[in-house]
């Protein structure tokens, strides 16, 4: 499997450690209440199909969000995490 | 025998090997198979579950019968297909699967009760008594069943892994790989052209073909020449493309030696993974056999592979040679045997009315129906027009049409199509993205369509490449159609085989049907056809064939074969090259890691660093000796110990006390330059992640140290942070765990052992607890933090790496005149149990800063990771099992880690757990063990007494519960 990094561009998965959702980007106010946090932290759909997913690229130490799909497989694209929390 | 004038052997070159220790003489550039067949060996196999005498089938990976073993000893390779395999000089091939001899096998006696050995054979009868099955069945079984053995010695030959990128990987070197190749190189492409033989040219150095005037192989030495020339073109021969992955990456098994008898330093194979952006696959198609009463004799062979041999080996595979066929191809096979001076004793062709050129007898409407020959093919039956006739030949050709090799194109769940003019499975539009099957591999049959479509399908990647076609001219060659009349099976009652490999008969696929195995993947797995090393490259269409015949459904509606990678076997070896021994476990080594095997400490993994356990001095006989000693030096002098395997993490910006605010529970943008803290790092779902002390050793300046095991996954964290949640923040931070070799120097007498290196001599005014700094080191630039995880008044020394082994040889030397030593790990792990400092033992991932007593740490003032999870009821709960001190009260004074702990007089069972031990150690300091651990309602519970129980080791303690700290609770100590 490749996978893109912005920064060093296209890469075998061997260089990156998978993190899981890409919702983790988007934390939500300490007050936010139980559930938003509940859903933060533990609540995946986990569907498969198209998914968005943050690897860490090891080598250059960027986080980037990957969009693909489990089924088929197939890699849509690549975006730095920073970029998409900005 | 070796017919005179045929093949592209070299007859100069004379090779000598051996089979079963008998000596036997070949050419080079035979295989083991064609020079058997030259030296009239029929019999080189025994069958998996009757150990059926078995011959050469083949004359490529897919062969089902000849494995051998090659080599000795640890370099023994099993199950090598004689087909394969090179010959050299000194050779040694053994058969397998036989006992005592291959010629007399007494193991046959399978083949006598083969009544009782059909599929489910085993399923049924060895059920009972159910513990039979471990001791007594499976070890005959196996013994019984089966290929070649493991030498059982470690693998004395070397193994590589590598990578490579190109535009085009051109998979197959038959006429469509040789011109999609030609096409791409042309174009200035950069392509990859894998060959699994050790030749280029697939069928065109088997058939008597010309292409463009030329010869096959003429033809093929010169598109090599020209390929050769370019240099945007890699032509890989003896490489297996076996398997497809995602995203244009393919794994493939380079046999870099095994056709070598002195390697030469050269590895024995090397595994690639190639990432192309497109791919040919160019893989041709392989004959499939006709099922009929015991044709499975040796000298019954694939038509194709009698031409094979004919042609590039110069080797006829008998004497008096009968064609059995269902198509046009077949025939091929007779006129070419006749023309090179081979009796052919007749072309049975199951359909009516065909006719042939040439000098040999044709019966057409005719099938093959037995076959006589105990260890080799001498006669054969034949059923024509509702007789039947016997024919003497010591070989059989048979073709039972061509299958597509379409197993790539399978591996990422495409399913093949099937075509009823061909009657074959072809492979299914974009079943890989984008890899572009041609040739035979799309049922394109002559060789002048191969050569067409490997230009079409260069072009076609050339296409998707945005690089310009460049115009190629197609050779001229054969351009003959491919007709046959599907026959999968002849009527009989005897046994006839479908797989070779795993001994499956056309009556076990019935039987199967008949116990309701309809699917073709349940038929596969009660029958077991198909799961043997060739993957039933052989098998497969016609098991499915007959499984949809006596299902009375259509092949399509039948199913398909699932094929997976790899395509042909791939040894463990290959896939773990560069992970053997230390490759599996690299070393990490502090500087001062040669003192420390110099002083004999023995040095303990501690991830993948090695770290020194104790420092045994003269007359200390066990561990626990020198660790005491070591302890009570630190308390009563001064010990030395190297931290540089703790992370250090280097960070810097106008923002970097907001963002250690972020990270860490409490305030960071408070500490004032030159001071350090202790901080708590958590995950976002509450639970302790981490902890350490950071520096500021600037306005703009900290440095953070983690746990040695924690390192890799802070720096991950940070980062997240950083760029996940917090991009606003102006901090950049860089691991610089390997940049300083830092030393712990702790006990009373530190700072006297200190002041013998610094430049500038400390007090405790310039240097009081937890103050940190620049210092110079003789005359080196270095850092200095007050800081203790002994409890001691203690420092620790920071230099840059390449001064750390002098600084350590150093302040060892220096320490013993003060009556002091370097300590080891276990002695730093009783001082810090001592002072109730956590480690990893404590903060296992599922355990609270509320467990260890440090939610008051949390800071009210800000946000910070964890913050708000940790603050649920759940984790804050006064019934959790919160961190508290152990010592033993009662007659048993052994602690001992991961024991339970009970209430007095509750049955030590699941049920009545209050909690566990964690970390043990016997103390020096108080004559005693000395424990940490999780306890219910802990901290409420000092001076109460609970019973430790250690099931695994029969350990029963009563303890005192009592606070973590045991050791100087005030902390005088530490300032000193």
């Amino acid at each position: 499997m490749r996978v893109t990094c912005p920064h060093c561009g296209e890469r075998d998965r061997r260089e990156f450690t998978y993190q899981g959702d890409a919702l983790a980007l988007f934390r939500p106010e300490p007050d936010a209440g139980p559930t938003v946090w509940d859903d933060y932290l533990h609540n995946r759909g986990n569907q498969p199909g198209r998914v968005r997913d943050l690897w860490y690229h090891d080598p250059c130490g960027t986080w980037v969000v990957v969009e693909r799909d489990t089924v088929t497989h197939e890699v849509f694209g690549s975006e730095a995490a920073a970029e998409v929390a900005r | 025998m070796r017919i005179a004038g045929k093949g592209l052997v070299d007859r100069a070159a004379e090779v000598r090997f051996t089979f079963d220790g008998k000596w036997y003489r070949g050419f080079a550039g035979d295989t083991v198979a064609s020079a058997l067949l030259a030296n009239d060996v029929r019999l080189v196999a025994r069958s998996f579950k009757y150990h059926r005498p078995r011959g050469i089938f083949g004359a490529g990976s897919e062969e089902p019968n000849a494995l051998v073993t090659v080599g000795r000893g640890g370099q023994a390779s099993p199950n090598t297909r004689a087909t394969v395999q090179e010959l050299y000089e000194g050779l040694a091939v053994v058969s397998q699967n036989r006992w005592p001899y291959l010629d007399r096998d007494l193991m046959a006696v399978n083949d006598l009760v083969a009544p009782f050995l059909s599929a489910g054979f085993y399923y049924k009868t060895f059920m009972w008594p159910r513990a039979f099955w471990e001791k007594l069945y499976e070890p005959v079984i196996r013994r019984a069943a089966g290929l070649g053995a493991l030498s059982g010695e470690p693998d004395a030959d070397t193994y590589e892994k590598a990578f490579a990128h190109c535009d085009l990987l051109v998979i197959g070197s038959g006429p469509a790989g040789l011109m999609a190749a030609l096409t791409a190189g042309r174009a200035g492409a950069d392509v990859i052209l894998a060959e699994e033989d050790a030749r280029l040219g697939g069928r065109l150095l088997a058939e008597d073909e010309g292409v463009d005037g030329l010869t096959g192989p003429e033809w093929v030495t010169g598109v090599l020449a020209e390929l050769e020339a370019l240099p945007n073109v890699r032509v890989m021969t003896r490489t297996t493309v076996t398997g497809a992955y995602d995203q244009g990456t393919y794994g493939a098994l380079e046999r870099v030696a095994h056709h070598l008898g002195d390697a030469g330093g050269r590895p024995l194979e090397c595994f690639w993974r190639i990432v192309a952006q497109r791919a040919v696959l160019a893989a041709g198609a392989l004959e499939r056999p006709i099922a009929f009463a015991d044709n499975d004799r040796p000298g019954i062979m694939a038509a194709g592979a009698v031409r094979t041999y004919l042609h590039r080996y110069g080797v006829s595979p008998g004497a008096s040679v009968a064609v059995f066929g269902n198509n046009d191809d077949a025939h091929r096979t007779a006129r070419d045997l006749a023309a090179a001076g081979v009796e052919v004793a007749a072309v049975i062709d199951s359909r009516a009315g065909v006719s042939v050129d040439g000098d040999f007898e044709v019966i057409s409407g005719a099938t093959v129906t037995g076959t006589k020959g105990r260890l080799g093919l001498s006669e054969i039956e034949v059923s024509v027009n509702g007789g039947t006739r016997k024919i003497v030949a010591d070989c059989l050709a048979v073709s039972g049409g061509w299958n597509p090799t379409v197993h790539l194109t399978c591996h990422m769940n495409g399913r093949p199509e099937w075509r009823d003019d061909i009657a074959a499975f072809v492979p299914s539009g974009d079943a890989v993205p984008g890899m572009i099957p041609a040739g035979a591999t799309v049922g394109v049959f002559s060789t002048a369509g191969c050569l067409a479509d490997g230009v079409r399908a260069a072009a076609q990647a050339l296409g998707a490449l945005e690089i310009a076609v460049p115009d190629v001219a197609v050779p001229e060659a054969e351009d003959r159609a491919y007709v046959l009349e599907p026959i999968w099976r002849v009527a009989g009652t005897r046994r006839a085989w479908l797989d070779f490999q795993n001994d499956v008969t056309v009556k076990d696929i019935e039987l199967a049907a008949k116990e309701n195995y309809r699917s073709v993947e349940h038929m596969k797995r009660y029958t077991t056809q198909g799961m043997a090393p060739d993957q039933g490259k052989n098998s497969n269409v016609g098991a499915l064939a007959v499984l949809a015949d006596v299902t009375g459904r259509a092949i399509p509606e039948t199913g398909t074969t699932t094929f997976r990678p790899p395509f042909v076997p791939v040894s463990l070896s290959a896939l773990a090259a560069g992970a053997r021994d230390k490759g599996f476990a690299p070393e990490r080594y502090t500087t001062s890691h040669p003192a420390n095997v110099a002083r004999q400490a023995p040095m303990v993994e501690a991830g993948m660093w090695y770290r020194p356990s104790y420092f045994p001095a003269p007359g200390e006989v066990t561990w626990r000796e020198s660790c005491d000693r070591e302890v009570t030096m630190v308390r009563a002098a001064v010990g030395v110990s190297d931290v540089s395997t703790l992370g250090k993490i280097d960070i810097q910006g106008p923002d970097a006390g907001a963002f250690l605010d972020f990270v860490y529970t409490n305030m960071f943008s408070t500490l004032k330059v030159g001071r350090v803290r202790y901080g708590l790092m958590l995950r976002e779902d509450g639970h302790v992640m981490d902890d350490g002390t950071t520096a500021r050793l600037g306005e703009q300046h900290y440095v953070m140290t983690t746990t040695t095991a924690a390192a890799g996954q802070v720096m991950r964290h940070l980062e997240f942070v950083h760029q996940g949640l917090r991009p606003d923040l102006d901090v950049r931070f860089v691991s610089v765990t390997e940049q300083w070799a830092q030393f712990a120097v702790a006990g009373p007498k530190s700072r006297a052992l200190l002041n013998t290196v610094l430049d500038a001599p400390i007090d405790d005014e310039s240097w009081p607890f937890m103050a940190c700094g620049a210092v110079s080191v003789a005359g080196v630039a270095g850092r200095l933090f007050r800081i203790s995880f002994s409890g001691e008044h203690a420092y620790e020394v920071a230099v840059p790496a390449r001064y750390g082994e002098a600084l350590y040889r150093f302040l060892l030397s220096q320490a013993e005149v003060l009556g002091g030593g370097p300590y080891g790990m276990e002695a730093l792990n009783v001082l810090r149990i001592e002072k109730g400092f956590i480690t990893h033992s404590e903060i296992t991932g599922r355990v609270t800063a509320f467990d260890i007593g440090m939610e008051r740490m949390i800071s009210a003032k800000k946000d910070c990771i964890g913050k708000t999870a940790a603050a649920r009821p759940g984790l804050v709960d006064p019934d959790r099992e919160r961190l508290v001190g152990l010592r033993p009260v009662g007659a048993v004074k052994q602690l001992t880690a991961g024991a339970h702990l009970f209430n007095d007089g509750a049955p030590a069972r699941r049920e009545h757990d209050q909690g566990y031990i964690t970390s043990v150690g016997w103390s020096p300091t108080f004559d005693s063990y000395l424990g940490l651990g999780f306890l219910r309602r802990g901290p409420e519970r000092y001076g109460e007494k609970v019973k430790m129980v250690d099931h695994l080791r029969g350990v029963e303690t009563v303890c005192e519960v009592c606070n973590p700290v045991f050791f100087d609770p005030e902390g005088g100590r530490v300032r000193g």
